[in-house]
């Protein structure tokens, strides 16, 4: 399967974005902002409708109004003390409304749109493969560059603040990357993936971690083997590649899942054997 | 008073006032803290402790007055490696969430470090340095979730010492710690009070705590009932009532 052209451009690109995305996934999670790459999905669908309405670049306007509200959702969420998962329901609430009302002012669902919604990873094209790297490598580095700090903010943003970290600035970082990585990989691989991405691989990784390297290395094993896994059968079986990468990612969730459930089984016997 | 006479204070607080909304809960706060100081903030729940230390240390802003670290308007500060803090919230971390006790300690380096702050192979021995002298290098690897609240407020301490800093902020630090482990964490901070000459500044409803380890005591109450050495504190007339165990009512009427 890998002789075909088709198949290493879905590989590569498909292991990048899911790279990005496990990585930043866990930093949304203990966030508590899981659902931000959903939330941010619609709000682009909104936004792609306007672009095409308007007749600019439907990439370049999703990426603005994306930007914009992930620093909307911030804000919210910290200056009028909405919790983060109201603050989200409200902006992609906003953003499908305005989407199905542009659409139909435009005269119909335009063929695009449902692309950006269910795009696919077998059928991209050469520059797609080119843009999910260059947007991997880039939310990759400014991980890297600021993991330290960022780990602090997620664990304790309070004091952080007293080890001289800014912590407003690096809040906006997290939403411009996560913008970021939800256009560009929904244009890749469209929203189901890109959002399922964010979300699963992470979720698993952090039921075992021992630590938050641990975790980080974790969580990209899994996107990875997902990613492997959900072509191949996608490919042998002639099914939507998206799909079985989700539900790769899913079985992989409940294995962990029930490896921490055990665990913690155990330990509780143990426990009760002591006490007594 | 009369050893510190001539030293800058570390911390200066200048008529601050402070309200959440329209609700006063600073009022007309002027108070300084002296190097080697053992302060201890009391004062009845609510009556403004944990609000006046995120003053001091800049996480929330005074709507007037202003805040001095180490002479330096705390909007300006940036020697942040010279100030530990441990908050009140430490006990109640997210179990779940995937630090391990050395990732913790770790986040404390980060005051010291410039752009990029990575932390490197030689910051292990203060990491390691820190967890002794709380007693707890043996679980550096553990995850924090998988401990008892006591243990985490150590590893909270460690963080807050690793650096080495001129002033430990603690925030109800024992809450929930059990007789055993509150005194050897007391015997801990007197150590590195004493030994160490590091500053401390501790929150507590322990009024043991006052009596046997503090030498300057301040009591809230929205506005500073109280502030004077603790043998000032003891001969007033005021600790027969708090001995009574009526200390709330004693800070209203000084
Ligand atoms: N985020 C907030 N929003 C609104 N009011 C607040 C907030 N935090 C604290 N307050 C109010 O400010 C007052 C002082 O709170 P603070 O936490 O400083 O008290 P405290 O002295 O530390 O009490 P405790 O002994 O219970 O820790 C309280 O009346 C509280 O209701
Ligand atoms: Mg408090």
């Amino acid at each position: 399967m890998l002789a075909y052209g088709f198949m290493q451009r879905a590989i590569l690109a498909g292991l990048f974005i899911g790279l990005a995305c496990a990585v930043l996934g866990i930093f949304l999670i203990l966030r508590r902002d899981a659902m931000i790459g959903h939330g941010l999905a619609h709000v682009t669908f909104g936004a792609v409708a306007l672009g095409l309405f308007l007749k600019v670049s439907p990439l370049l306007a999703a990426l603005a109004v994306a930007v914009l509200c992930a620093f909307g959702v911030v804000k919210l969420r910290k200056k009028a003390g909405l919790y983060g998962d109201t603050a989200i329901g409200i902006f992609s609430s906003f953003g499908m409304a305005t989407g199905v009302v542009l659409a139909s002012l435009a005269g119909s669902f335009n063929v695009d749109l449902l692309s950006y919604l269910f795009g696919n990873i077998l059928a991209i094209e050469m520059a797609e493969v080119l843009l999910a790297i260059i947007l991997a490598m880039v939310v990759l580095f400014v991980i890297v560059l600021f993991y330290q700090e960022l780990l602090y903010i997620t664990f304790d943003p309070e004091s952080a603040k007293t080890a001289g970290i800014h912590v407003t600035r690096l809040d906006s970082v997290i939403a411009i990357l996560t913008a970021v990585t939800v256009v560009l990989g929904m244009k890749v691989v469209g929203l189901l993936l890109v959002a399922a991405l964010l979300v699963i691989p992470s979720a698993a990784g952090l039921q075992v971690s021992g630590s938050f390297r641990q975790a980080v290395w974790l969580s990209s094993t899994i996107a990875t083997c997902s990613i492997m896994t959900g072509l191949f059968v996608a490919f042998y079986w002639d099914l939507p590649a998206s799909g079985t990468i989700v539900l790769s990612s899913l079985v992989i969730f409940v294995i962990f899942f029930s490896v921490r459930v055990m665990r913690r089984r155990k330990t509780s016997i143990l426990k009760g054997f002591n006490n007594q | 008073m009369a050893l510190n006479v001539g030293k800058q204070p570390l911390v200066s607080v200048e008529e601050v006032f402070f309200s959440f909304g329209t609700a006063q809960v600073l009022v007309d706060v002027t108070f300084s803290i002296m190097p080697d100081d053992f302060l201890a903030i009391i004062g009845p729940n609510g009556s403004g402790k944990t609000t006046l230390l995120k003053i001091i240390l800049g996480i929330l802003r005074p709507v007037s007055g202003v805040v001095r670290l180490m002479g330096e308007d705390v909007k300006h500060f940036s020697r942040w490696e010279r100030i530990g803090y441990v908050p009140q919230k430490a006990t109640h971390i997210d179990p779940f969430f995937p630090a391990s006790v050395r990732e913790v300690v770790a986040m404390g380096l980060l005051s010291k470090k410039k752009f990029p702050r990575l932390v490197k192979h030689h910051d292990e021995k203060a990491i390691d340095e820190a967890l002794e002298r709380v007693n707890m290098r043996k679980l550096k690897n553990r995850r924090i979730g998988e401990l008892s609240g006591g243990q985490q407020q150590r590893v909270f301490i460690a963080r807050a010492i690793v650096n080495n800093p001129d002033i430990l902020f603690l925030d109800e630090p024992t809450a929930g710690v059990d007789a055993e482990g509150q005194s050897q964490f007391y015997d801990t901070l007197d150590k590195l009070n004493r030994m160490h000459g590091i500053t401390v500044v501790l929150i507590t409803h322990d009024i043991g705590i006052i009596t046997r380890h503090a030498r300057k005591v301040a009591c809230l109450n929205q506005r500073l009932v109280f502030h004077g050495t603790h043998e000032d504190f003891c001969s007033s007339a005021i600790v027969q009532e708090i001995l009574r165990g009526d200390y709330h009512l004693v800070c209203h009427r000084h």
